[in-house]
């Protein structure tokens, strides 16, 4: 084999009050997908910022071609073909595709006072083309896809002639078809010599992409596989240093109770097609599908959220009319979105004003000033019927897990005595530990007695969690099967199945 | 998101580019065309308005708040904002006046003078804000009251004139086109719009231009592009101070004195102007077009409705109407 690109010996790094690394070994070869992985807070970012030059390591050897070398900043580490894509695409949405590919080295005319938009364009366009990217220069980036964001992304780092390309998680926002384009430009990448380093939550790609698999757990290094020799379940256990059955299916307490919610014939122009499902109380009904299915609009068209063309809604067998979110949440339905941050929480708000936010007005008394005594009586039931774990009431939300965040919200929907709870994607973006989490609160509030509506893109956890599962495809329903018997093949098959080939079939 | 991005991409990036051109054309469109239709309706209400002494007039009144326009627009879309232009014209108008008036120096020396105190303002707001980290609306209200007190004290409370220099009046009212005896275009509207051409020229073809849309666009990204953002902030800061020592040479003149309390209230009329033009308080996007644009309209509305004997009051009022509409119509453009 080739010589290593990176090797990193005995690198650590302190912040104040944290150990993020401790010795941490790592290489990388030209031509490899080294995978790096572990759960929130191992130190998997930390080591790429310093490999990016954007922190400095306190100890360890870094040798870049066999040479030790000094990162000392973002553009030291570009000097030594070193890019990183960020997690968060860094992008400039005002700038065109071209413009942010070369900002910072733009191509200059007039004795280089003056920018030159014709070279800048023509040699983004020949990047496009070399990578097979169908792209127009002058769009603006705010314009693009996620996807396409991306895309723009890679080209980037790459223009830097980067022999070493990391990606930190460049999969979480894309749909199945965007995961296998980028999946074919990484293998073009591979096979050009371009070692990349892969930082994935979804367990499922890791075999799909990498050579070798790194294991970091709370700053240390858990040791270096080959993705050939090792399995998900050693991986995992690596990771949370206990063995955690990914696969083990959710048995129902007891048989589902009463109808709760019952949706008729809901439409919404071509999002949502004549969408019917019912809901019990103590169940939990996982909705498949690929992104762009339609899942969410559904969501947000029971919740109110978004207006519809047609349909009814029954709650315990009552006709209801939700023409608003307040509406649905009278009626008992809670919708938690995909962001948290963005629309679920005030993170720099504590959890009691957190949990207590969505039904202010029955913690005032008679002069609309807030009680809070009640307020903290009613939160510290929720904290402890959900146990979220915390320090006090009073606690920032930002400063509690992604875990204990969702529970927030979730705390939020049933201090309003919601019965209905739609979760949309409540995994996403969140590390193997928290997952567990997540999934034992979905179980309890469906023992609680809830019903529980999950939208999900990963399959493991729809065919885990549901009792039964609802798949959607372009805006329809297209099957519903039994959660204990359902298979991957069987929901992708019926994920798949566009409107055209039930016609010709 | 995911979901309705992934709707979009139906859509082709050519087709979606047409559309993204499309919109911004529409609102400078709307701007311009808002600004025609003033002219229309006020000519039409009264047949003193389209007259070109009245023209001048307009143009002359646009001149001040134009320049000072023009430098704020910089400062906005690098998604910052300066709450002490109007004061630092002032400053730097006393400044140009205690050179010229009390110290006796030549003309050019205050022109430079002015020029150098407001860049040097303009510079340190930025360093606040760049190296400080102090917000720009908090840095910049620090800056306002700054100016503003040391022109009083410089000035001692009292207007300066320029008795011994008249040559420095002429720099605004006097005219490059004496030959156009109806219609004496002076200085001070000249330099606004030379002053404009060069800044719309700036900000579209060089490098300071392309990181002020960058920096407000995403100063995180151009950060890890490995690009020294904090000094082109400061920089952007700096070429706003120095445009609002334009100003104060500007008002200067136009008055024949440094008026010390002068200054406050025109930050907000320079925003305003920005703003109505399409420039987007939260960064990334703005043309000097549509600031200068702005800034007719709002001189248009008010000399218009002055002609039409509206009361000063009212003319506040409307002011105030048409700012808010058209920040709503920005609103608008960006939610869909």
């Amino acid at each position: 084999m080739a010589e290593p690109i990176i090797v990193v010996r005995n690198l650590s790094k302190a912040f104040p009050g944290v150990q993020a690394l401790r010795d941490v070994q790592f290489d990388l070869y030209p031509g490899e997908v080294h995978t790096l992985v572990g759960e929130n807070g191992a130190g998997k970012s930390t080591l790429m910022k310093i490999l990016s030059g954007v922190y400095q390591r306190d100890s360890g050897e870094i040798l870049i071609n066999g040479k030790p070398a000094e990162i000392n900043n973002p553009r030291a580490a570009q000097r030594l073909g070193i890019s990183i894509i960020h997690q968060e695409l860094n992008l400039m949405n005002h700038l065109s595709a071209a413009q942010n590919i070369f900002i910072g080295r733009e191509p200059r005319r007039s004795g280089g006072f003056l920018l030159d938009e014709k070279a800048i364009n023509a040699k983004a366009k020949e990047l496009f083309d070399m990578l097979h990217v169908d792209l127009d220069p002058r769009v603006k980036v705010g314009e693009l896809t996620i996807a396409k964001q991306q895309m723009v992304e890679i080209v980037k780092a790459l223009s830097f002639n980067a022999r070493v390309l990391i990606m930190d998680e460049p999969t979480s926002p894309l749909n199945d078809t965007e995961v296998e384009e980028l999946f074919d430009i990484i293998r073009h990448l591979r096979s050009q010599g371009v070692g990349i380093i892969y930082i994935s939550h979804r367990m499922d790609e890791l075999f799909r992409i990498s050579d070798r698999i790194t294991v970091l757990r709370d700053g240390q290094y858990m040791g270096t596989h080959r993705a050939s020799e090792t399995d998900l379940d050693q991986i995992i256990s690596l990771m949370v240093g206990r063995k955690i059955d990914e696969t083990a299916r959710r048995v129902p307490k007891g048989k589902p109770g009463e109808v709760l919610l019952e949706v008729r014939n809901l439409n919404r122009g071509r999002l949502v097609k004549d969408v019917g499902f019912t809901v019990r109380k103590g169940e939990i009904l996982g909705f498949a599908g690929l992104m762009g299915a339609g899942r969410t609009e559904v969501a947000r068209a029971v919740f109110g959220a978004d207006p519809v063309d047609s349909g009814e809604i029954y709650i315990r067998g009552r006709k209801v009319v939700i023409h608003h979110p307040r509406d649905a949440a009278k009626h008992g339905i809670g919708y938690l979105s995909e962001d948290r941050k963005r629309y679920g929480l005030a993170v720099g708000m504590p959890l009691v004003d957190n949990i207590c936010m969505t039904d202010l007005p029955t913690f005032m008394n008679a002069l609309g000033v807030l009680r809070p005594k009640k307020m903290q009586e009613a939160s510290s039931e929720q904290v402890e019927a959900l146990s979220i774990k915390t320090p006090s009431l009073l606690q920032k939300v930002k400063f509690l897990s992604g875990g204990n965040q969702q529970k927030v919200v979730v705390a939020k929907w049933l201090v309003k005595n919601c019965d209905v709870l739609f979760f949309d994607e409540p995994t996403r973006g969140i590390d193997v530990g928290a997952k567990q989490e997540i999934y034992q609160l979905l179980n309890e509030l469906a023992s609680l007695g809830k019903a529980v509506v999950m939208i999900s893109s990963e399959l493991p956890e729809i065919l885990r969690m549901s009792d039964r599962v609802v798949v959607m495809c372009e805006g329809r329903i297209t099957g519903e099967l039994d959660g204990a018997t359902a298979t991957e093949e069987a929901v992708m098959k019926l994920a798949t199945q566009r409107e055209t080939m039930v016609k010709t079939a | 998101m995911a979901n309705k991005s992934n709707a979009a991409a139906v859509t082709s990036p050519a087709k979606m580019a047409s559309r993204a051109r499309g919109v911004s054309a529409r609102q400078k469109l709307l701007a311009f065309s808002s600004l025609v239709l003033l002219i229309i309706v006020f000519s039409i209400l009264s047949p003193n308005f389209f007259q070109p002494y009245n023209l001048i007039a307009i143009m002359l009144a646009t001149a001040v708040n134009g320049v000072l326009a023009v430098g704020v627009t910089f400062v906005i879309i690098t998604g910052g904002i300066d709450l002490s232009v109007g004061t630092m014209m002032t400053f730097t108008a006393v400044m140009a006046a205690q050179t010229v008036a009390v110290w006796n120096l030549p003309v050019i020396v205050g022109v430079l003078v002015a020029l150098l105190v407001g860049t040097i303002c303009g510079l340190a707001s930025g360093v606040m804000v760049a190296k400080f980290r102090i917000p720009p609306f908090i840095a910049t209200l620090g800056m306002n009251m700054l100016t503003k007190g040391l022109s009083l004290i410089i000035a001692n409370s009292k207007p300066i004139y320029f008795t011994n220099a008249p040559s420095f009046s002429k720099i605004s009212m006097g005219t490059m086109f004496p030959f156009l005896e109806n219609f004496q275009i002076p200085n001070a509207v000249i330099i606004l719009f030379v002053l404009a051409i060069l800044a719309s020229f700036v900000l579209n073809n060089t490098i300071l231009g392309r990181y002020t849309f960058a920096i407000g666009s995403n100063e995180e990204a151009v950060r890890l592009s490995g690009i020294n953002t904090d000094r082109w902030k400061i920089a952007v800061y700096g070429v706003n101070g120095l445009i609002c020592g334009i100003a104060g040479i500007l008002i200067a003149s136009r008055l024949n004195s440094a008026q010390p309390g002068l200054g406050q209230g025109y930050e907000l009329d320079a925003i305003a102007a920005a703003v109505i033009g399409g420039t987007s308080l939260s960064g990334g996007e703005g043309t000097i077009l549509g600031t200068i644009i702005g800034a007719f309209i709002m001189s248009t509305l008010t000399n218009g409705l002055r002609i039409l004997s509206v009361p000063q009051e009212w003319q506040i009022v409307t002011t105030g109407i048409i700012i808010i509409f058209a920040v709503y119509m920005d609103m608008l453009r960006k939610r869909r």
